[in-house]
């Protein structure tokens, strides 16, 4: 029996699904097609940084190119055969890797790889459930990722090479198979990729937010709700919300290329064939595509802001300031997202009267930033500490928070963006802000996570190496780049030796790519430090390390599906006491005491 | 063999520094876990703070370096507003960058975990929350204010006096239209398009607007302190016309015209002088990623007085007489002879 006895009161719960729930449970069961929520937010997770090495890797060749432009690596050439002929990389696997660097990360790592794994491991752990609403499709949710993952690998090995027509897929570029290679076949299975990938986000998304609402313990409040769990329930209200605009953009684009459709082409001489195709437009897409596009951002950044919200408080002992204001700030975020989309296309033609709207909503969503980070600031002060692996990813999170959100002041503000659209500028920034700092908050939630998920802690040195290595990094790559942006060069150029304006930067596109590359190595050093741990690291030898107060703390070292052995505990207070009335943390179990001060 | 050696020089980095982290797991234990722990809590403190302060020297010594190598002086009067609200951003958004990055790093540092210290139970402060709503609100209001004031006078309706180019974006390059004398930019119809025949942009010929048309390819003319409107477009996918040093950019869409206008300031010739640099050409990018040539996508503008630019003009055949050499009253004789190269160049672009 590796099932508890006392797990029994969930088995019920979902009788169904969980029929041979006493009996032992196979290894497919158990670690493959599991229903269990832990064990799905660690495929989730594993899976995402296989995506993460593959994407990372991607990134480390077209950086190859941007810094030796002239050199030739036969090394490539022995990988890639002709994509990289003479050792140099061609101009449509260029695109090709550039195209896939932003998919595979975007969607794969900081949508999947994040909510997926923390939304999956927190959401039933910190609200004190057994599991989510419906474990099955929760499998489902996962396995549907898998699929869109092995479609989307597949496309990079078809003949015509992978889509190459950027993440953003803009028709008529996308929907034209004579634009070139990466047109082909290609774009047809990024495009099924896709829909798959947004079904799994559905399943999750629709289980997430049936889970916050309706699974809650005894005493757990919405407003007693850790700010994790706020942040992965707006995150999937925006998913729901937004993901369908999309698999309705690709769908049809899906049409235009393969039946005939019109819906985004119109008026077309490509190669000197005439198309018959008249009155569509090539902007709808680009509108179905940034109404999730932008969305997107936050599914990105919310669940990072809400672990960082946590894990800095648990860290510096004190409790989040401002709960309310986080919350309603995440609720104003959340807003917001939907009503800055055509800020990605103030140069596309759009009418002046309505960019200026978007202006005005764009620079909006700065002042909830803002008081985000017044809040982390103040959380800090006159705190007590610890300097975790994860206490320095989520300070590095608010740092680069601060650095990449005040460049989209830049960008939000249509007058400045005429000269920096498409530039370097952008990549800098969303690196910046939607990337590294998205990722430093999946790391710090993966340090300060781990012993729950494992019973066992990441290696320290490795782990302080490694937010070192990559905050220095990740500031000596980005910080630079901006000044491209400012000269002008547009993003994806691979070569800018045959421009008399751009071709000033030589000597620091090779320190970026040089600095790239350490990056990359140090992320290869965490993922070992990952699986070793898993199997080796230290054991953990009391059930709440940190000192928190959340309800994960008070199930056992290694909790087995249903979470809990006895009853589910009771919650008697929020999430944020530490430091109160001299003591250092008071669990959310602990009913209030009759002499407690009122916060 | 180089290959191999890097490889293994990689693979002996990552042993050595495996080994290092698990022997530090081995001297906490030895020398009580907690005390260790504490050591690196200090080392980590002043390693933020150091961070802090290397970051903003870097910041420093990033900007000398580098300022130099961006464009300069904007060429046209729109170019003029959009640095202007470029350089206001910046200095707000510096001096915000400046508090919250001190601010976070200085409390990492100086609240670093200390025996001698309580954490301090500071759960909220609505004063403190409205200051911080109120304030940023304030900031952002002047910069969409200005932001779309500026927008406006950008994207508002060109001069009466303007003259017009159409600019057609296509894989991989850009070819210009000039209305002649009559100001007026024919109709075109994209099934029209026959490069074979001349008519590469597909411009109808019963419409006599299109008579005294211009067609060029890869080199715009524009006049020097005349107001220029272009017209946009594309023929397969979308592409945009980035003019980085008149700070100008517009995507060129397939299907839906579009429209920018700008005053350049400065003819080439000033521009050489301006950069001491005798190779200066005003370029024209592509900004917008349209095929495997995107980053190739490139034109040059000539910027010059308005009698260099009437004399360019008029060295140049309508194309309708191009297409049409029976109608050119000039070439009676031997005019298909004539254009058959020219023909040819464009169908090999």
């Amino acid at each position: 029996m590796n099932v508890h006895s006392g797990v029994a009161a969930a088995h019920a719960v979902h009788h169904d699904d969980h029929g041979h729930g006493h009996h032992e449970q196979s290894f497919i069961s158990k670690y493959v097609f599991s229903m269990d929520h832990k064990t799905i937010g660690k495929q989730f997770l594993i899976t995402g940084m296989v995506w993460a090495i593959i994407g990372g890797l991607f990134s480390v060749l077209f950086r190859l190119q941007l810094g030796y432009p002239d050199q030739s690596f036969p090394i490539l050439e022995t990988f890639f055969g002709n994509w990289a002929k003479g050792g140099q990389i061609q101009p449509e696997f260029y695109y090709g890797l550039v195209t896939m660097h932003g998919t595979v990360l975007v969607f794969f790592v900081l949508t999947a790889g994040l909510s997926g794994t923390f939304a999956n491991l927190l959401i039933p752990l910190q609200i004190g459930a057994r599991d989510m609403a419906s474990p099955f499709l929760n499998m489902l949710s996962y396995w549907f990722f898998f699929i869109a993952g092995i479609v989307m690998l597949a496309s990079i090995f078809v003949h015509t090479g992978p889509a190459s027509g950027g993440w953003t897929m803009y028709p008529p570029l996308s929907a034209l198979r004579q634009a070139g290679e990466g047109q082909k076949i290609g774009t047809d299975l990024w495009l099924i990729s896709m829909a798959l990938f947004i079904v799994s986000s559905l399943l999750g998304g629709l289980n997430y937010i049936s889970t916050i609402l309706n699974m809650r313990t005894k005493g757990m409040s919405m407003t007693r709700l850790p700010l994790p769990i706020w942040a992965m329930f707006f995150t999937a209200v925006l998913g729901v919300l937004s993901f369908p605009v999309l698999l309705s953009g690709a769908i049809l684009l899906l049409f235009d290329r393969n039946l005939g459709t019109s819906f985004y082409l119109s008026d077309i001489v490509i190669n000197g064939e005439i198309l018959p195709n008249e009155g569509g437009s090539a902007i709808l897409y680009q509108h179905l595509f940034w109404f999730l596009g932008h969305p997107e951002v936050y599914i990105i950044l919310l669940p990072a802001m809400g672990m960082v919200s946590e894990i800095l408080s648990v860290n510096s002992r004190k409790p989040i300031f401002g709960y309310m204001a986080m919350l309603g700030s995440l609720f104003a975020i959340a807003i917001l997202a939907f009503l800055v989309w055509a800020h990605h296309m103030f140069v596309t033609g759009l009418n002046p009267f309505l960019g200026s709207v978007f202006v005005l909503l764009t620079l909006l969503i700065a002042v909830p930033s803002a008081i985000k980070v017044f809040n982390w600031l103040t959380t800090l002060w006159r705190g007590n500490i610890r300097f975790t692996p994860a206490t320095l990813f989520a300070i590095g999170f608010v740092s680069l928070f601060i650095s990449g959100g005040l460049t989209g002041i830049f960008l939000g503000n249509s007058t400045i963006d005429i000269h920096l659209h498409d530039t370097m500028f952008v990549v800098a920034h969303f690196h910046i802000v939607m990337g590294v700092a998205s990722f430093f908050g999946m790391f710090a939630g993966v340090y300060h996570w781990f012993p729950k998920m494992f019973g066992r802690y990441l290696n320290n040195t490795l782990g302080y190496m490694h937010f070192w290595v990559t905050m220095i990094g990740a500031y000596l790559i980005f910080w630079p780049m901006h000044y491209q942006g400012l000269a002008g060069i547009p993003r994806r150029y691979l070569d800018k030796k045959g421009w008399v304006s751009f071709n000033q930067f030589g000597e620091l596109d090779k320190m970026i790519t040089v600095v790239s590359i350490i990056v990359f190595a140090v992320q290869l050093m965490f993922v070992f430090n990952f699986f070793y741990s898993i199997f080796k690291g230290r054991k953990v030898t009391t059930p709440n390390p940190w000192g928190a107060n959340t309800l994960e703390w008070t199930t056992k070292i290694n909790p087995g599906h249903g979470n809990w052995e006895g009853e589910i505990p009771e919650v008697h207070r929020w999430p944020y006491d530490y430091g109160k009335d001299g003591r250092d943390f008071i669990p959310q179990t602990e009913p209030v005491g009759a002499n407690e001060s009122k916060h | 063999m180089q290959t191999f050696f890097i490889v293994a020089i990689l693979a002996l980095g990552f042993l050595i520094t495996f080994q290092i982290a698990k022997a530090s797991e081995y001297v906490a234990v030895l020398r009580g876990y907690e005390k260790s722990r504490k050591q690196t809590n200090k080392l980590n403190g002043f390693m933020l703070l150091a961070f802090l302060i290397l970051g903003l020297i870097g910041v420093y010594y990033c900007n000398e370096r580098l300022k130099g190598k961006i464009l300069g002086e904007p060429a046209s009067d729109h170019g003029v507003l959009v640095d202007r609200m470029l350089y206001v951003t910046l200095a707000v958004t510096f001096v915000v960058f400046i508090i919250t990055q001190v601010a976070l790093f200085w409390f990492s540092y100086k609240y670093q975990e200390s025996d001698k210290r309580k954490a301090f139970y500071y759960p909220h402060n609505n004063k403190l929350e409205l200051i911080w709503t109120v304030i940023p609100a304030i900031t952002l209001t002047v910069l969409v204010g200005f932001g779309i004031f500026y927008w406006f006078k950008i994207t508002g309706d060109a001069p009466d006096d303007a003259m017009q180019v159409e600019v057609v974006g296509k894989q991989f390059g850009w070819e210009f239209r000039y209305p002649g004398k009559d100001g007026v930019l024919g109709k075109k119809y994209f099934k029209n398009v026959n490069p074979a025949a001349n008519n590469p942009v597909g411009q109808i010929w019963e419409d006599r607007y299109n008579h005294d048309d211009v067609f060029v390819e890869q080199e715009m003319h524009l006049v020097v302190n005349k107001p220029v409107k272009l017209v946009i477009g594309a023929k397969d996918v979308i592409h945009d016309v980035g003019l980085a040093h008149f700070r100008m950019k517009m995507d060129a869409v397939p299907g839906t015209p579009t429209t920018m206008w700008f005053t350049p300031k400065y003819t080439t010739k000033q521009m050489k002088e301006k950069t001491g640099n005798p190779d200066f050409v005003y370029e024209i990018s592509c900004d917008q990623m349209c095929g495997k040539g995107h980053w190739s996508m490139r034109g040059t503008i000539i910027v010059e007085t308005q009698e260099e630019f009437d004399a360019w003009l008029a060295s140049k055949k309508p194309q309708y007489f191009v297409a049409n050499p029976d109608k050119d009253p000039s070439v009676k004789r031997d005019s298909v002879i004539a254009s058959a190269p020219v023909a040819g160049a464009v169908i090999n672009r």
